[in-house]
Protein backbone atom coordinates (compact mmCIF):
# COMPACT_ATOMS: atom_id res chain seq x y z
CA UNK A 1 0.00 0.00 0.00
CA UNK A 2 1.31 3.80 -0.60
CA UNK A 3 2.49 5.59 1.76
CA UNK A 4 0.18 8.06 1.63
CA UNK A 5 -3.55 7.14 0.49
CA UNK A 6 -6.36 9.52 -0.34
CA UNK A 7 -9.78 8.04 -1.01
CA UNK A 8 -12.52 9.54 -2.92
CA UNK A 9 -12.52 12.96 -0.65
CA UNK A 10 -15.47 15.40 -0.96
CA UNK A 11 -16.32 18.60 0.24
CA UNK A 12 -18.82 21.71 -0.30
CA UNK A 13 -19.06 24.80 1.05
CA UNK A 14 -23.20 25.30 1.37
CA UNK A 15 -24.55 24.25 -1.88
CA UNK A 16 -20.94 25.15 -3.96
CA UNK A 17 -18.98 21.57 -4.55
CA UNK A 18 -15.39 22.41 -4.50
CA UNK A 19 -14.19 19.08 -4.02
CA UNK A 20 -15.92 16.61 -6.04
CA UNK A 21 -14.18 13.06 -5.56
CA UNK A 22 -10.51 12.96 -5.94
CA UNK A 23 -8.46 10.61 -4.90
CA UNK A 24 -4.54 10.18 -5.62
CA UNK A 25 -1.50 8.08 -3.79
CA UNK A 26 2.26 9.04 -2.99
CA UNK A 27 4.88 6.97 -2.37
CA UNK A 28 6.81 7.77 1.03
CA UNK A 29 10.04 10.12 0.29
CA UNK A 30 7.82 11.22 -3.25
CA UNK A 31 7.25 15.07 -3.95
CA UNK A 32 3.60 15.62 -5.57
CA UNK A 33 2.72 18.76 -7.48
CA UNK A 34 -0.48 20.30 -7.34
CA UNK A 35 -1.39 22.47 -10.27
CA UNK A 36 -4.62 23.90 -11.43
CA UNK A 37 -6.57 27.56 -12.15
CA UNK A 38 -7.40 29.74 -9.17
CA UNK A 39 -11.03 28.18 -7.18
CA UNK A 40 -10.19 24.93 -8.53
CA UNK A 41 -10.12 22.99 -4.83
CA UNK A 42 -6.64 22.84 -4.77
CA UNK A 43 -6.10 25.03 -1.48
CA UNK A 44 -9.37 23.17 0.15
CA UNK A 45 -7.94 19.50 -0.89
CA UNK A 46 -4.74 20.40 1.07
CA UNK A 47 -6.63 21.88 3.87
CA UNK A 48 -8.94 18.83 4.00
CA UNK A 49 -5.58 16.69 4.50
CA UNK A 50 -4.45 18.73 7.19
CA UNK A 51 -7.82 18.85 8.77
CA UNK A 52 -8.07 22.56 9.03
CA UNK A 53 -11.65 21.38 6.82
CA UNK A 54 -13.30 18.32 7.41
CA UNK A 55 -14.61 16.62 3.96
CA UNK A 56 -17.69 15.89 4.09
CA UNK A 57 -16.83 12.12 2.20
CA UNK A 58 -13.84 9.83 2.12
CA UNK A 59 -10.80 8.38 3.41
CA UNK A 60 -7.54 8.68 4.13
CA UNK A 61 -4.81 6.62 4.77
CA UNK A 62 -1.15 7.19 6.03
CA UNK A 63 1.42 4.64 6.64
CA UNK A 64 -1.27 1.68 6.40
CA UNK A 65 -3.57 3.64 9.06
CA UNK A 66 -6.71 5.03 8.47
CA UNK A 67 -6.53 8.48 9.60
CA UNK A 68 -9.53 10.44 8.30
CA UNK A 69 -12.78 8.01 7.86
CA UNK A 70 -15.71 11.16 7.03
CA UNK A 71 -18.46 7.79 7.27
CA UNK A 72 -17.50 7.71 11.29
CA UNK A 73 -19.26 9.89 13.78
CA UNK A 74 -17.78 10.56 17.50
CA UNK A 75 -18.39 13.01 20.12
CA UNK A 76 -17.29 16.74 19.30
CA UNK A 77 -15.23 16.48 22.07
CA UNK A 78 -12.71 13.68 21.51
CA UNK A 79 -12.28 14.93 17.85
CA UNK A 80 -10.98 18.04 18.87
CA UNK A 81 -8.19 15.79 20.50
CA UNK A 82 -8.24 13.22 17.89
CA UNK A 83 -7.73 15.71 15.39
CA UNK A 84 -5.07 17.56 17.20
CA UNK A 85 -2.52 14.35 17.12
CA UNK A 86 -3.24 13.55 14.12
CA UNK A 87 -2.68 16.64 12.67
CA UNK A 88 0.97 16.17 13.99
CA UNK A 89 1.74 13.79 10.83
CA UNK A 90 1.35 16.47 8.56
CA UNK A 91 2.74 20.15 8.50
CA UNK A 92 1.43 22.80 6.48
CA UNK A 93 2.77 26.05 4.90
CA UNK A 94 0.87 29.03 4.26
CA UNK A 95 0.95 31.15 1.70
CA UNK A 96 0.84 34.30 3.98
CA UNK A 97 3.09 32.62 6.06
CA UNK A 98 1.25 33.60 9.36
CA UNK A 99 4.46 33.37 11.67
CA UNK A 100 3.11 34.64 15.24
CA UNK A 101 4.30 37.78 15.09
CA UNK A 102 5.70 38.42 18.55
CA UNK A 103 7.74 35.56 18.91
CA UNK A 104 11.05 35.89 17.50
CA UNK A 105 12.57 33.57 14.78
CA UNK A 106 13.30 31.27 17.14
CA UNK A 107 10.52 31.23 19.17
CA UNK A 108 8.59 31.00 15.99
CA UNK A 109 10.11 27.21 15.41
CA UNK A 110 10.70 25.99 18.80
CA UNK A 111 7.41 27.23 20.21
CA UNK A 112 5.26 23.96 19.39
CA UNK A 113 7.61 21.88 19.99
CA UNK A 114 8.22 23.21 23.45
CA UNK A 115 4.63 22.65 24.31
CA UNK A 116 4.95 18.77 23.07
CA UNK A 117 8.16 18.58 25.02
CA UNK A 118 5.68 19.94 28.11
CA UNK A 119 3.56 17.24 27.55
CA UNK A 120 5.92 14.85 27.24
CA UNK A 121 7.08 15.89 30.76
CA UNK A 122 4.36 15.53 32.67
CA UNK A 123 3.66 12.26 30.52
CA UNK A 124 6.77 10.56 32.36
CA UNK A 125 5.76 12.33 35.42
CA UNK A 126 2.27 9.77 35.35
CA UNK A 127 4.33 7.38 34.74
CA UNK A 128 7.30 7.49 37.12
CA UNK A 129 4.40 7.79 39.83
CA UNK A 130 2.45 4.86 38.97
CA UNK A 131 5.34 3.02 38.83
CA UNK A 132 5.91 4.38 42.90
CA UNK A 133 8.79 7.08 42.17
CA UNK A 134 7.66 10.01 44.65
CA UNK A 135 9.92 13.26 46.32
CA UNK A 136 13.43 14.03 45.28
CA UNK A 137 13.95 11.24 43.09
CA UNK A 138 10.95 11.88 41.02
CA UNK A 139 11.87 15.70 40.55
CA UNK A 140 15.39 15.40 39.73
CA UNK A 141 14.53 12.58 37.06
CA UNK A 142 12.08 14.48 35.62
CA UNK A 143 14.08 18.22 35.61
CA UNK A 144 17.10 15.72 33.84
CA UNK A 145 14.39 14.32 31.22
CA UNK A 146 13.05 17.90 30.68
CA UNK A 147 16.95 19.52 30.32
CA UNK A 148 17.17 16.52 27.58
CA UNK A 149 14.40 17.25 25.76
CA UNK A 150 14.73 21.40 25.57
CA UNK A 151 18.53 20.56 24.73
CA UNK A 152 17.79 18.45 22.07
CA UNK A 153 14.50 20.94 20.85
CA UNK A 154 17.32 23.83 20.61
CA UNK A 155 19.88 21.67 18.77
CA UNK A 156 17.10 20.29 16.01
CA UNK A 157 15.60 24.17 16.05
CA UNK A 158 18.98 25.35 15.33
CA UNK A 159 20.15 22.91 12.93
CA UNK A 160 16.61 23.95 10.54
CA UNK A 161 17.33 27.46 11.24
CA UNK A 162 20.90 27.07 9.61
CA UNK A 163 19.26 25.00 7.29
CA UNK A 164 16.71 27.69 5.60
CA UNK A 165 20.04 30.11 5.93
CA UNK A 166 18.61 32.06 8.35
CA UNK A 167 21.50 31.77 11.54
CA UNK A 168 22.01 35.28 11.36
CA UNK A 169 18.56 36.25 12.10
CA UNK A 170 17.47 33.73 15.15
CA UNK A 171 16.57 36.90 17.28
CA UNK A 172 14.77 39.20 14.78
CA UNK A 173 11.04 39.58 14.53
CA UNK A 174 9.34 38.62 11.71
CA UNK A 175 8.48 42.09 10.94
CA UNK A 176 11.97 42.84 10.62
CA UNK A 177 12.68 40.35 7.53
CA UNK A 178 11.46 40.14 3.76
CA UNK A 179 8.62 37.91 2.70
CA UNK A 180 10.78 35.30 1.43
CA UNK A 181 12.73 35.26 4.89
CA UNK A 182 9.52 35.16 6.50
CA UNK A 183 8.21 32.05 4.32
CA UNK A 184 11.76 30.10 4.74
CA UNK A 185 11.37 30.21 8.92
CA UNK A 186 7.35 29.14 8.24
CA UNK A 187 9.10 26.31 6.53
CA UNK A 188 11.29 25.72 9.22
CA UNK A 189 8.59 25.88 11.99
CA UNK A 190 6.75 23.64 10.12
CA UNK A 191 9.41 20.98 9.94
CA UNK A 192 10.22 21.26 13.93
CA UNK A 193 7.69 19.21 14.13
CA UNK A 194 9.09 15.99 11.93
CA UNK A 195 5.67 15.88 10.22
CA UNK A 196 5.60 12.63 7.99
CA UNK A 197 4.03 15.24 4.81
CA UNK A 198 5.04 18.30 4.20
CA UNK A 199 1.92 20.67 2.49
CA UNK A 200 3.21 23.79 0.96
CA UNK A 201 0.30 26.03 0.05
CA UNK A 202 1.03 28.37 -2.65
CA UNK A 203 4.49 28.61 -1.26
CA UNK A 204 5.30 31.56 -3.42
CA UNK A 205 2.52 33.22 -4.29
CA UNK A 206 2.41 35.81 -1.78
CA UNK A 207 5.71 36.74 -2.52
CA UNK A 208 8.05 39.18 -4.73
CA UNK A 209 8.71 37.83 -8.12
CA UNK A 210 12.44 38.24 -7.03
CA UNK A 211 11.97 36.59 -3.73
CA UNK A 212 10.67 33.40 -5.15
CA UNK A 213 13.81 31.68 -5.99
CA UNK A 214 15.31 31.43 -2.48
CA UNK A 215 12.01 29.90 -1.32
CA UNK A 216 11.77 27.50 -4.15
CA UNK A 217 15.41 26.36 -3.53
CA UNK A 218 14.95 25.51 0.44
CA UNK A 219 11.83 23.60 -0.76
CA UNK A 220 14.31 21.65 -3.57
CA UNK A 221 16.45 21.40 -1.06
CA UNK A 222 14.22 19.28 1.54
CA UNK A 223 13.68 16.54 -1.38
CA UNK A 224 15.16 13.50 0.18
CA UNK A 225 14.51 9.71 0.64
CA UNK A 226 11.96 9.84 3.61
CA UNK A 227 10.49 13.10 3.23
CA UNK A 228 7.08 13.07 1.29
CA UNK A 229 6.34 16.81 0.15
CA UNK A 230 2.45 17.55 -1.22
CA UNK A 231 3.67 21.35 -2.78
CA UNK A 232 0.04 23.28 -4.27
CA UNK A 233 2.17 25.55 -6.86
CA UNK A 234 1.58 28.20 -9.50
CA UNK A 235 5.19 27.54 -10.76
CA UNK A 236 5.48 25.34 -13.59
CA UNK A 237 8.99 25.04 -14.35
CA UNK A 238 9.34 24.69 -10.12
CA UNK A 239 6.98 21.47 -10.59
CA UNK A 240 8.48 20.04 -14.23
CA UNK A 241 12.01 19.96 -12.00
CA UNK A 242 11.32 18.84 -8.35
CA UNK A 243 7.86 16.99 -8.91
CA UNK A 244 7.82 12.94 -8.86
CA UNK A 245 4.28 13.37 -9.23
CA UNK A 246 2.55 15.84 -10.68
CA UNK A 247 -2.00 16.17 -10.43
CA UNK A 248 -3.68 18.63 -12.63
CA UNK A 249 -6.55 19.76 -10.54
CA UNK A 250 -9.64 21.18 -12.41
CA UNK A 251 -12.85 22.06 -11.16
CA UNK A 252 -13.03 19.55 -8.25
CA UNK A 253 -11.70 16.36 -10.30
CA UNK A 254 -7.95 15.70 -10.93
CA UNK A 255 -8.17 15.93 -14.34
CA UNK A 256 -4.77 14.38 -15.33
CA UNK A 257 -2.08 12.86 -13.11
CA UNK A 258 1.22 11.33 -13.51
CA UNK A 259 4.92 12.43 -13.89
CA UNK A 260 6.46 15.56 -14.87
CA UNK A 261 7.08 14.43 -18.00
CA UNK A 262 3.35 12.84 -18.58
CA UNK A 263 1.58 16.02 -17.62
CA UNK A 264 3.87 18.64 -19.29
CA UNK A 265 4.99 16.83 -22.56
CA UNK A 266 2.31 14.74 -23.31
CA UNK A 267 -0.76 15.69 -21.49
CA UNK A 268 -3.76 13.40 -22.43
CA UNK A 269 -6.72 15.65 -21.30
CA UNK A 270 -8.08 18.81 -23.27
CA UNK A 271 -8.47 21.18 -19.85
CA UNK A 272 -4.74 20.26 -19.16
CA UNK A 273 -3.67 21.55 -22.51
CA UNK A 274 -5.18 24.54 -22.43
CA UNK A 275 -4.38 25.39 -18.68
CA UNK A 276 -0.48 24.66 -19.61
CA UNK A 277 -0.58 26.56 -22.89
CA UNK A 278 -2.57 29.27 -21.04
CA UNK A 279 0.37 29.22 -17.56
CA UNK A 280 3.16 28.95 -20.05
CA UNK A 281 2.26 32.71 -21.69
CA UNK A 282 1.27 34.24 -18.20
CA UNK A 283 4.66 33.75 -17.46
CA UNK A 284 5.96 34.69 -21.10
CA UNK A 285 4.49 38.05 -20.30
CA UNK B 1 -6.89 75.70 56.23
CA UNK B 2 -4.92 74.32 52.66
CA UNK B 3 -4.04 71.34 54.71
CA UNK B 4 -7.10 70.41 56.27
CA UNK B 5 -8.37 70.39 52.33
CA UNK B 6 -5.80 68.76 51.23
CA UNK B 7 -6.36 65.93 54.24
CA UNK B 8 -10.09 65.73 53.54
CA UNK B 9 -9.89 65.49 49.77
CA UNK B 10 -6.96 62.77 50.27
CA UNK B 11 -9.12 60.79 52.07
CA UNK B 12 -12.14 61.13 49.77
CA UNK B 13 -9.39 60.26 46.96
CA UNK B 14 -8.81 57.02 48.67
CA UNK B 15 -12.73 56.07 48.49
CA UNK B 16 -11.96 57.03 44.37
CA UNK B 17 -9.08 54.70 44.38
CA UNK B 18 -10.88 52.01 45.70
CA UNK B 19 -14.03 52.49 43.61
CA UNK B 20 -11.11 52.96 40.54
CA UNK B 21 -9.25 49.47 41.25
CA UNK B 22 -11.99 47.13 42.18
CA UNK B 23 -13.94 48.07 39.27
CA UNK B 24 -10.82 47.62 36.80
CA UNK B 25 -9.98 44.09 38.45
CA UNK B 26 -13.32 42.96 38.21
CA UNK B 27 -14.62 44.36 34.98
CA UNK B 28 -11.61 43.11 33.12
CA UNK B 29 -12.07 39.56 33.65
CA UNK B 30 -15.60 39.94 33.66
CA UNK B 31 -15.41 41.81 30.27
CA UNK B 32 -13.51 38.93 28.71
CA UNK B 33 -15.71 36.58 29.85
CA UNK B 34 -18.47 38.24 28.44
CA UNK B 35 -17.11 39.04 25.62
CA UNK B 36 -16.36 34.99 24.85
CA UNK B 37 -20.03 35.11 25.15
CA UNK B 38 -20.95 37.49 22.57
CA UNK B 39 -18.58 35.07 20.25
CA UNK B 40 -20.07 31.70 21.36
CA UNK B 41 -21.75 29.16 19.42
CA UNK B 42 -24.69 29.71 21.28
CA UNK B 43 -27.53 32.04 19.87
CA UNK B 44 -29.48 32.29 22.94
CA UNK B 45 -26.31 33.41 25.26
CA UNK B 46 -25.41 35.96 22.40
CA UNK B 47 -28.60 37.32 22.32
CA UNK B 48 -28.61 37.67 26.18
CA UNK B 49 -25.83 39.04 26.05
CA UNK B 50 -26.08 41.94 23.05
CA UNK B 51 -29.61 42.93 24.91
CA UNK B 52 -27.76 43.40 28.40
CA UNK B 53 -24.43 45.29 26.82
CA UNK B 54 -27.50 47.37 24.73
CA UNK B 55 -29.16 48.36 28.20
CA UNK B 56 -26.12 49.13 30.36
CA UNK B 57 -24.56 50.98 27.54
CA UNK B 58 -27.48 52.65 26.83
CA UNK B 59 -28.46 54.25 30.40
CA UNK B 60 -26.70 56.49 32.47
CA UNK B 61 -24.37 55.08 34.66
CA UNK B 62 -25.66 57.24 37.46
CA UNK B 63 -29.05 56.22 37.01
CA UNK B 64 -27.81 52.61 37.15
CA UNK B 65 -25.98 53.29 40.71
CA UNK B 66 -29.19 54.51 41.88
CA UNK B 67 -31.11 51.40 40.91
CA UNK B 68 -28.87 49.25 42.12
CA UNK B 69 -29.21 50.96 45.70
CA UNK B 70 -32.72 52.36 46.00
CA UNK B 71 -34.50 49.82 43.98
CA UNK B 72 -34.27 47.05 46.44
CA UNK B 73 -34.78 49.08 48.73
CA UNK B 74 -38.38 50.43 47.59
CA UNK B 75 -39.53 46.26 46.14
CA UNK B 76 -38.34 44.62 49.10
CA UNK B 77 -38.71 46.97 51.86
CA UNK B 78 -34.69 46.14 52.71
CA UNK B 79 -31.24 47.58 51.86
CA UNK B 80 -29.64 44.99 50.12
CA UNK B 81 -26.01 46.62 50.05
CA UNK B 82 -23.77 49.08 51.76
CA UNK B 83 -23.50 52.10 49.46
CA UNK B 84 -19.78 51.45 48.31
CA UNK B 85 -21.05 47.93 47.04
CA UNK B 86 -23.80 48.92 45.75
CA UNK B 87 -21.51 51.45 43.94
CA UNK B 88 -18.92 48.41 42.88
CA UNK B 89 -21.72 46.31 41.22
CA UNK B 90 -23.03 48.90 39.09
CA UNK B 91 -19.83 49.85 37.93
CA UNK B 92 -18.82 46.45 37.32
CA UNK B 93 -21.51 45.80 35.20
CA UNK B 94 -21.24 48.87 33.58
CA UNK B 95 -17.54 48.78 32.65
CA UNK B 96 -17.48 45.02 31.82
CA UNK B 97 -20.16 45.77 29.66
CA UNK B 98 -17.87 48.69 27.82
CA UNK B 99 -14.46 46.22 28.23
CA UNK B 100 -16.04 43.28 26.43
CA UNK B 101 -16.74 44.89 23.34
CA UNK B 102 -13.59 46.45 22.89
CA UNK B 103 -11.97 42.76 23.81
CA UNK B 104 -14.21 41.94 21.17
CA UNK B 105 -13.14 43.81 18.73
CA UNK B 106 -9.17 42.83 19.53
CA UNK B 107 -10.14 39.25 19.50
CA UNK B 108 -11.95 39.72 16.20
CA UNK B 109 -9.18 41.56 14.53
CA UNK B 110 -6.88 38.52 14.69
CA UNK B 111 -6.73 36.57 11.22
CA UNK B 112 -7.75 33.17 10.95
CA UNK B 113 -4.60 32.56 9.63
CA UNK B 114 -2.77 32.49 13.20
CA UNK B 115 -5.38 30.09 14.82
CA UNK B 116 -4.83 27.84 11.70
CA UNK B 117 -0.82 27.84 11.85
CA UNK B 118 -1.06 27.05 15.59
CA UNK B 119 -3.63 24.08 14.38
CA UNK B 120 -1.35 22.62 12.53
CA UNK B 121 1.24 22.84 14.82
CA UNK B 122 -0.42 20.83 17.27
CA UNK B 123 -1.49 23.23 19.56
CA UNK B 124 -4.53 23.22 21.41
CA UNK B 125 -7.09 26.03 21.33
CA UNK B 126 -6.36 27.08 24.87
CA UNK B 127 -2.49 27.06 24.17
CA UNK B 128 -3.72 29.65 20.83
CA UNK B 129 -5.17 31.60 23.15
CA UNK B 130 -2.73 31.99 25.45
CA UNK B 131 0.58 31.71 23.85
CA UNK B 132 -0.08 33.62 20.30
CA UNK B 133 -3.60 35.28 20.14
CA UNK B 134 -3.80 37.29 23.66
CA UNK B 135 -0.61 39.31 23.28
CA UNK B 136 -1.87 40.50 20.00
CA UNK B 137 -5.16 41.33 21.55
CA UNK B 138 -3.74 43.25 23.87
CA UNK B 139 -1.55 45.29 21.58
CA UNK B 140 -4.46 46.11 19.94
CA UNK B 141 -6.30 47.39 22.90
CA UNK B 142 -3.86 49.11 24.62
CA UNK B 143 -5.69 52.58 22.82
CA UNK B 144 -9.25 51.86 23.42
CA UNK B 145 -9.04 50.41 26.92
CA UNK B 146 -6.53 53.54 28.03
CA UNK B 147 -9.96 55.91 26.94
CA UNK B 148 -12.09 53.89 29.05
CA UNK B 149 -9.77 53.50 31.76
CA UNK B 150 -9.06 57.48 32.11
CA UNK B 151 -13.52 58.23 31.90
CA UNK B 152 -13.62 55.31 34.68
CA UNK B 153 -11.12 57.50 36.90
CA UNK B 154 -13.67 60.18 36.43
CA UNK B 155 -16.76 58.22 36.48
CA UNK B 156 -15.85 57.29 40.42
CA UNK B 157 -17.49 60.48 41.06
CA UNK B 158 -20.67 59.56 40.37
CA UNK B 159 -20.85 57.28 42.99
CA UNK B 160 -21.79 60.85 45.06
CA UNK B 161 -25.35 60.58 44.13
CA UNK B 162 -25.40 58.13 46.79
CA UNK B 163 -23.44 59.82 48.96
CA UNK B 164 -20.67 57.61 48.64
CA UNK B 165 -17.85 59.97 50.31
CA UNK B 166 -15.28 59.97 47.52
CA UNK B 167 -13.39 63.21 46.44
CA UNK B 168 -16.04 65.25 45.13
CA UNK B 169 -18.71 64.76 48.12
CA UNK B 170 -15.90 65.94 50.20
CA UNK B 171 -15.04 68.66 48.27
CA UNK B 172 -18.90 69.73 48.47
CA UNK B 173 -18.81 69.09 52.27
CA UNK B 174 -16.46 72.47 52.14
CA UNK B 175 -19.37 74.59 50.26
CA UNK B 176 -21.83 74.00 52.62
CA UNK B 177 -19.60 75.97 54.96
CA UNK B 178 -19.06 78.29 52.48
CA UNK B 179 -15.91 77.78 50.96
CA UNK B 180 -15.74 76.96 47.02
CA UNK B 181 -12.55 76.71 46.24
CA UNK B 182 -11.62 73.02 47.36
CA UNK B 183 -14.37 71.61 44.55
CA UNK B 184 -11.71 73.27 42.10
CA UNK B 185 -8.61 71.82 43.60
CA UNK B 186 -10.14 68.46 43.28
CA UNK B 187 -9.30 68.54 39.74
CA UNK B 188 -5.74 68.02 40.93
CA UNK B 189 -6.37 64.91 42.12
CA UNK B 190 -7.72 63.47 38.75
CA UNK B 191 -5.26 65.42 36.99
CA UNK B 192 -2.14 63.48 38.51
CA UNK B 193 -4.13 60.10 38.39
CA UNK B 194 -4.84 60.13 34.82
CA UNK B 195 -1.02 61.41 34.31
CA UNK B 196 0.07 58.83 36.16
CA UNK B 197 -2.27 56.51 34.06
CA UNK B 198 -0.87 58.04 30.70
CA UNK B 199 2.83 57.22 31.28
CA UNK B 200 1.88 53.60 31.94
CA UNK B 201 -0.25 52.97 28.61
CA UNK B 202 2.56 55.00 27.13
CA UNK B 203 5.19 52.38 28.58
CA UNK B 204 3.47 49.49 27.88
CA UNK B 205 2.51 50.42 24.51
CA UNK B 206 6.32 50.85 23.97
CA UNK B 207 7.07 47.18 25.42
CA UNK B 208 5.13 45.66 23.32
CA UNK B 209 6.10 47.77 19.78
CA UNK B 210 8.92 45.63 19.02
CA UNK B 211 6.41 43.73 17.07
CA UNK B 212 4.06 44.49 14.41
CA UNK B 213 0.80 42.82 14.14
Amino acid sequence: MAFLKIENYRKSFGSTEVLKGVSFELEKGQVLAIIGSSGGGKTTLLRCINFLETADEGRLYLNGELLFDAGEEKSRRTRDEDIRKKRLHFGLVFQQFNLFPQYSVLGNVTLARRLLDRQLVSDKKRELVASGMRGKALKSELALYAAELEKRTNAESLALIERVGLSDKLNAYPCELSGGQCQRVAIARALALTPDVLCFDEPTSALDPELTGEVLSVIRGLKSGDRTMIVVTHEMEFARKVADKVIFISDGVIEEEGTPEEVFGAPKSQKTVAFLSRSAKEEEA
Amino acid sequence: MFVEVTLSLLEGFGTTCLIFIVTLAASLVLGLIIAFGTMSRFKWLKAILKTVIWIIRGTPLMLQVMVIFYVPGFAFRVTLFPRLVAVFIAFIINYSCYFSEIYRGGIESISKGQYEAGQVLGMTRTQIFFRVVLVQVIKHIIPPMSNEIMTLVKDTSLARVILVEEIIKHAEDFIMRGIVWPLFYSAVFYLVFVGVLTLVFRYAEKKLSYFKV
